[in-house]
């Protein structure tokens, strides 16, 4: 173990009942880094990340934060947190800039500190125009904005994201990307969520795969790519006619398989890594085969699973 | 809206804010709590129809007990508005702080008690900031009932510092008595089970108590507890600051209550509270 641990957490235990959320998990991340825990629901992502926040104690196991103990030195631990997620939410009754200026009294920066983080968290996340609005009437995009705006507002070191994109769609899901990417460039630490391959792979150093409450792999994302396989590579041919022409050219790019119909005129082959992208794109142009639809996928979550515990993925209650 | 998201982190960082070291002051209990308290008045301001029931409620009690029974109980309408006033005052106090327990117990379920939670604030914080904001509401009930009253034809027949006296003294128990709906808001699972159970509990109080009728027409069995109730004390103790009446021990017999709702309950709510996180 390394010095610089920001946040570690060693066998944490979770029981709800008979319900068992957390079996002896793990967790490790250096200072300055992101953290993807990546799981399906029920999993135990989101009860790791309320032990971690000092909204749960652990039944089992210890977990520090910047080196204080989330549960005998909780008060600690809150004032180098920021929480995000469906459950740390915003007051709906209360207007952006309200909710954000409560906080900063409720983190001590003084009234006229709280007044001047606020705006500027307003100004940053472009909330601004909306900042005298009540929280219930922002569309799905502004109050994720908000509900992140609200957990910075202490300047915390460490920040856990639940899920920050869930339910956003494809713009939005980049554009909190991107302010994940600037804290990170900041300093700050982020463990975050997610049930999407792609956004731990677009954002965490170390991804943490969690199953049934244990952590079932732990890895770069490249090195968890190479493990569960490669990216798939879909195109769908403009003209119905072409697609025995296409399959032919796409299993010439492919790891070796042969390309497959996946839907109604959308070809699908198994591919080593990006550069088959542009190596498909040249071969088609080349041969003068138009396409509407190409595109280079990640594997699934399912398909994560199916490889790393060789069995498809439980439909589970949600933790 | 999203497009210019990306491109402004570089002129200011939220990771690093002007002020980067939170000052530490005294009183942080209080401080945290009236922060809340703000925020329970922002939310009352907000939606004035949450008022209703200590509002609308006082007045249609008023008007129907003392039109359709003064007669019946008091011989006459003006006779049994004087009487009945207090008590209907303090019936409203009663029942109106059962809203407290349905918007806490919402509340709970709703992510913003996490967040109140992951921040460095006093666990009992969101309970204080939330009683002490409900004082406006018991001030407003104690206004509305009297205003009312004045135009039925209700008089106040001491002296304004008794009567303001008597105000505060149901504001005061209102305060007190608030504990005890915050204490079964923790300890139950809907909004709805908090509303049935306090009604349970307040419906017995209201009524088996001077509030309505004179407690010596009550069968015997029944005196016993009409002596204890505490809604008893504080009718004859406002009784006796508004009207002149025989006030006895009833001011010191309502504090007590006072003391005894906040010792027991105000604990009790916030162990609950607290181990709500775990």
């Amino acid at each position: 173990m390394t010095a610089d641990l920001i946040i570690e957490a060693e066998g944490l235990v979770k029981h709800f009942g008979r319900t068992k959320a957390l079996q002896g998990v793990d967790l490790a991340v250096p200072r300055g880094t992101v953290l993807g825990v990546l799981g399906p629901n029920g999993a135990g992502k989101t009860t790791a990340v309320r032990i971690l926040s000092t909204l749960l104690t652990p039944d089992g196991g210890s977990a520090r934060i910047a080196g204080h103990d989330v549960v005998r030195d909780a008060e600690r631990v809150r004032q180098s947190i920021g929480l995000t997620g469906q459950y740390a939410s915003v007051d709906e009754d209360l207007t952006g800039r309200q909710n954000l200026e409560l906080f900063g009294t409720l983190l001590d920066l003084g009234r006229a500190g709280a007044r001047r983080r606020a705006a500027e968290l307003l100004e940053w996340f472009d909330l601004t125009d909306a900042a005298d609005r009540m929280a219930k009437t922002y569309s799905g995009g502004m109050r994720r904005r908000l509900d992140l705006a609200a957990s910075l507002v202490g300047s915390p070191a460490v920040i856990f994201l639940d899920e920050p994109t869930t339910g956003l769609d494809p713009a939005k899901r980049e554009d909190m990307w991107d302010v994940v990417r600037t804290l990170v460039a900041g300093g700050a630490t982020v463990l975050l969520t997610t049930q999407y391959l792609e956004e731990a792979d677009a954002l965490a150093d170390e991804i943490t795969v969690i199953d049934h409450g244990r952590v079932i792999a732990h890895d770069t994302p490249d090195g968890l790519k190479r493990v569960v396989g490669g990216q798939t590579l879909e195109v769908r041919p403009a003209d119905l006619t072409d697609l025995g022409r296409t399959a032919a050219i796409l299993s010439e790019v492919s790891t070796g398989a042969a390309a497959d119909e996946i839907r109604k005129g959308v070809l699908a082959v198994p591919v080593a890594g990006d550069a088959a992208l542009t190596e498909a794109v040249a071969r088609l142009a080349g041969a003068g085969v138009a396409v509407t639809e190409l595109s280079l996928h990640l594997p699934s979550l399912d398909e994560v699973f199916f490889t790393l515990t060789g069995a498809p993925q439980k439909e589970e209650v949600p933790a | 809206m999203t497009t210019t998201l990306a491109a402004k982190p570089s002129r200011s960082n939220p990771v690093m804010p002007a002020e980067a070291v939170p000052r530490k002051r005294p009183l942080r209990l209080l401080r945290h709590s009236l922060a809340l308290t703000k925020r329970s008045l922002i939310k009352t301001a907000r939606t004035p129809e949450a008022l209703i029931d200590v509002t609308l409620q006082p007045a249609l009690f008023l008007v129907i007990f003392v039109y359709i029974f003064g007669g019946a109980v008091a011989g006459s309408t003006h006779d049994y508005l004087q009487f009945l006033l207090p008590g209907i005052l303090a019936q409203t106090i009663a029942t109106g702080c059962i809203a407290i327990g349905v918007n806490l117990n919402t509340d709970l379920q709703k992510g913003i008690f996490d967040r109140f939670r992951s921040l460095p604030v006093p666990r009992s914080a969101p309970l204080v900031g939330a009683v002490l904001g409900d004082i406006v509401r018991y001030v407003i009930v104690t206004g509305v009932t009297l205003a009312i009253g004045y135009v039925m034809g209700f008089r106040i027949t001491t002296d304004p510092l008794s009567a303001l006296a008597g105000c505060l003294l149901a504001v005061l128990f209102a305060l007190c008595l608030s504990w005890l709906p915050v204490f079964v808001a923790m300890n139950v699972r809907t909004p709805g089970a908090v509303q049935g159970l306090m009604f349970a509990l307040i419906m017995p109080l209201s009524f088996a108590s001077n509030v309505f009728v004179g407690t010596e027409t009550l069968p015997g069995w029944m005196q016993g507890f009409v002596d204890v109730n505490p809604l008893t004390h504080l009718v004859g103790a406002t009784r006796g600051l508004f009207l002149g009446t025989p006030i006895g021990n009833h001011i010191w017999w309502t504090l007590a209550w006072c003391a005894g709702f906040v010792v027991v309950f105000m604990p009790l709510a916030l162990r609950a509270y607290r181990r709500k996180a775990s």
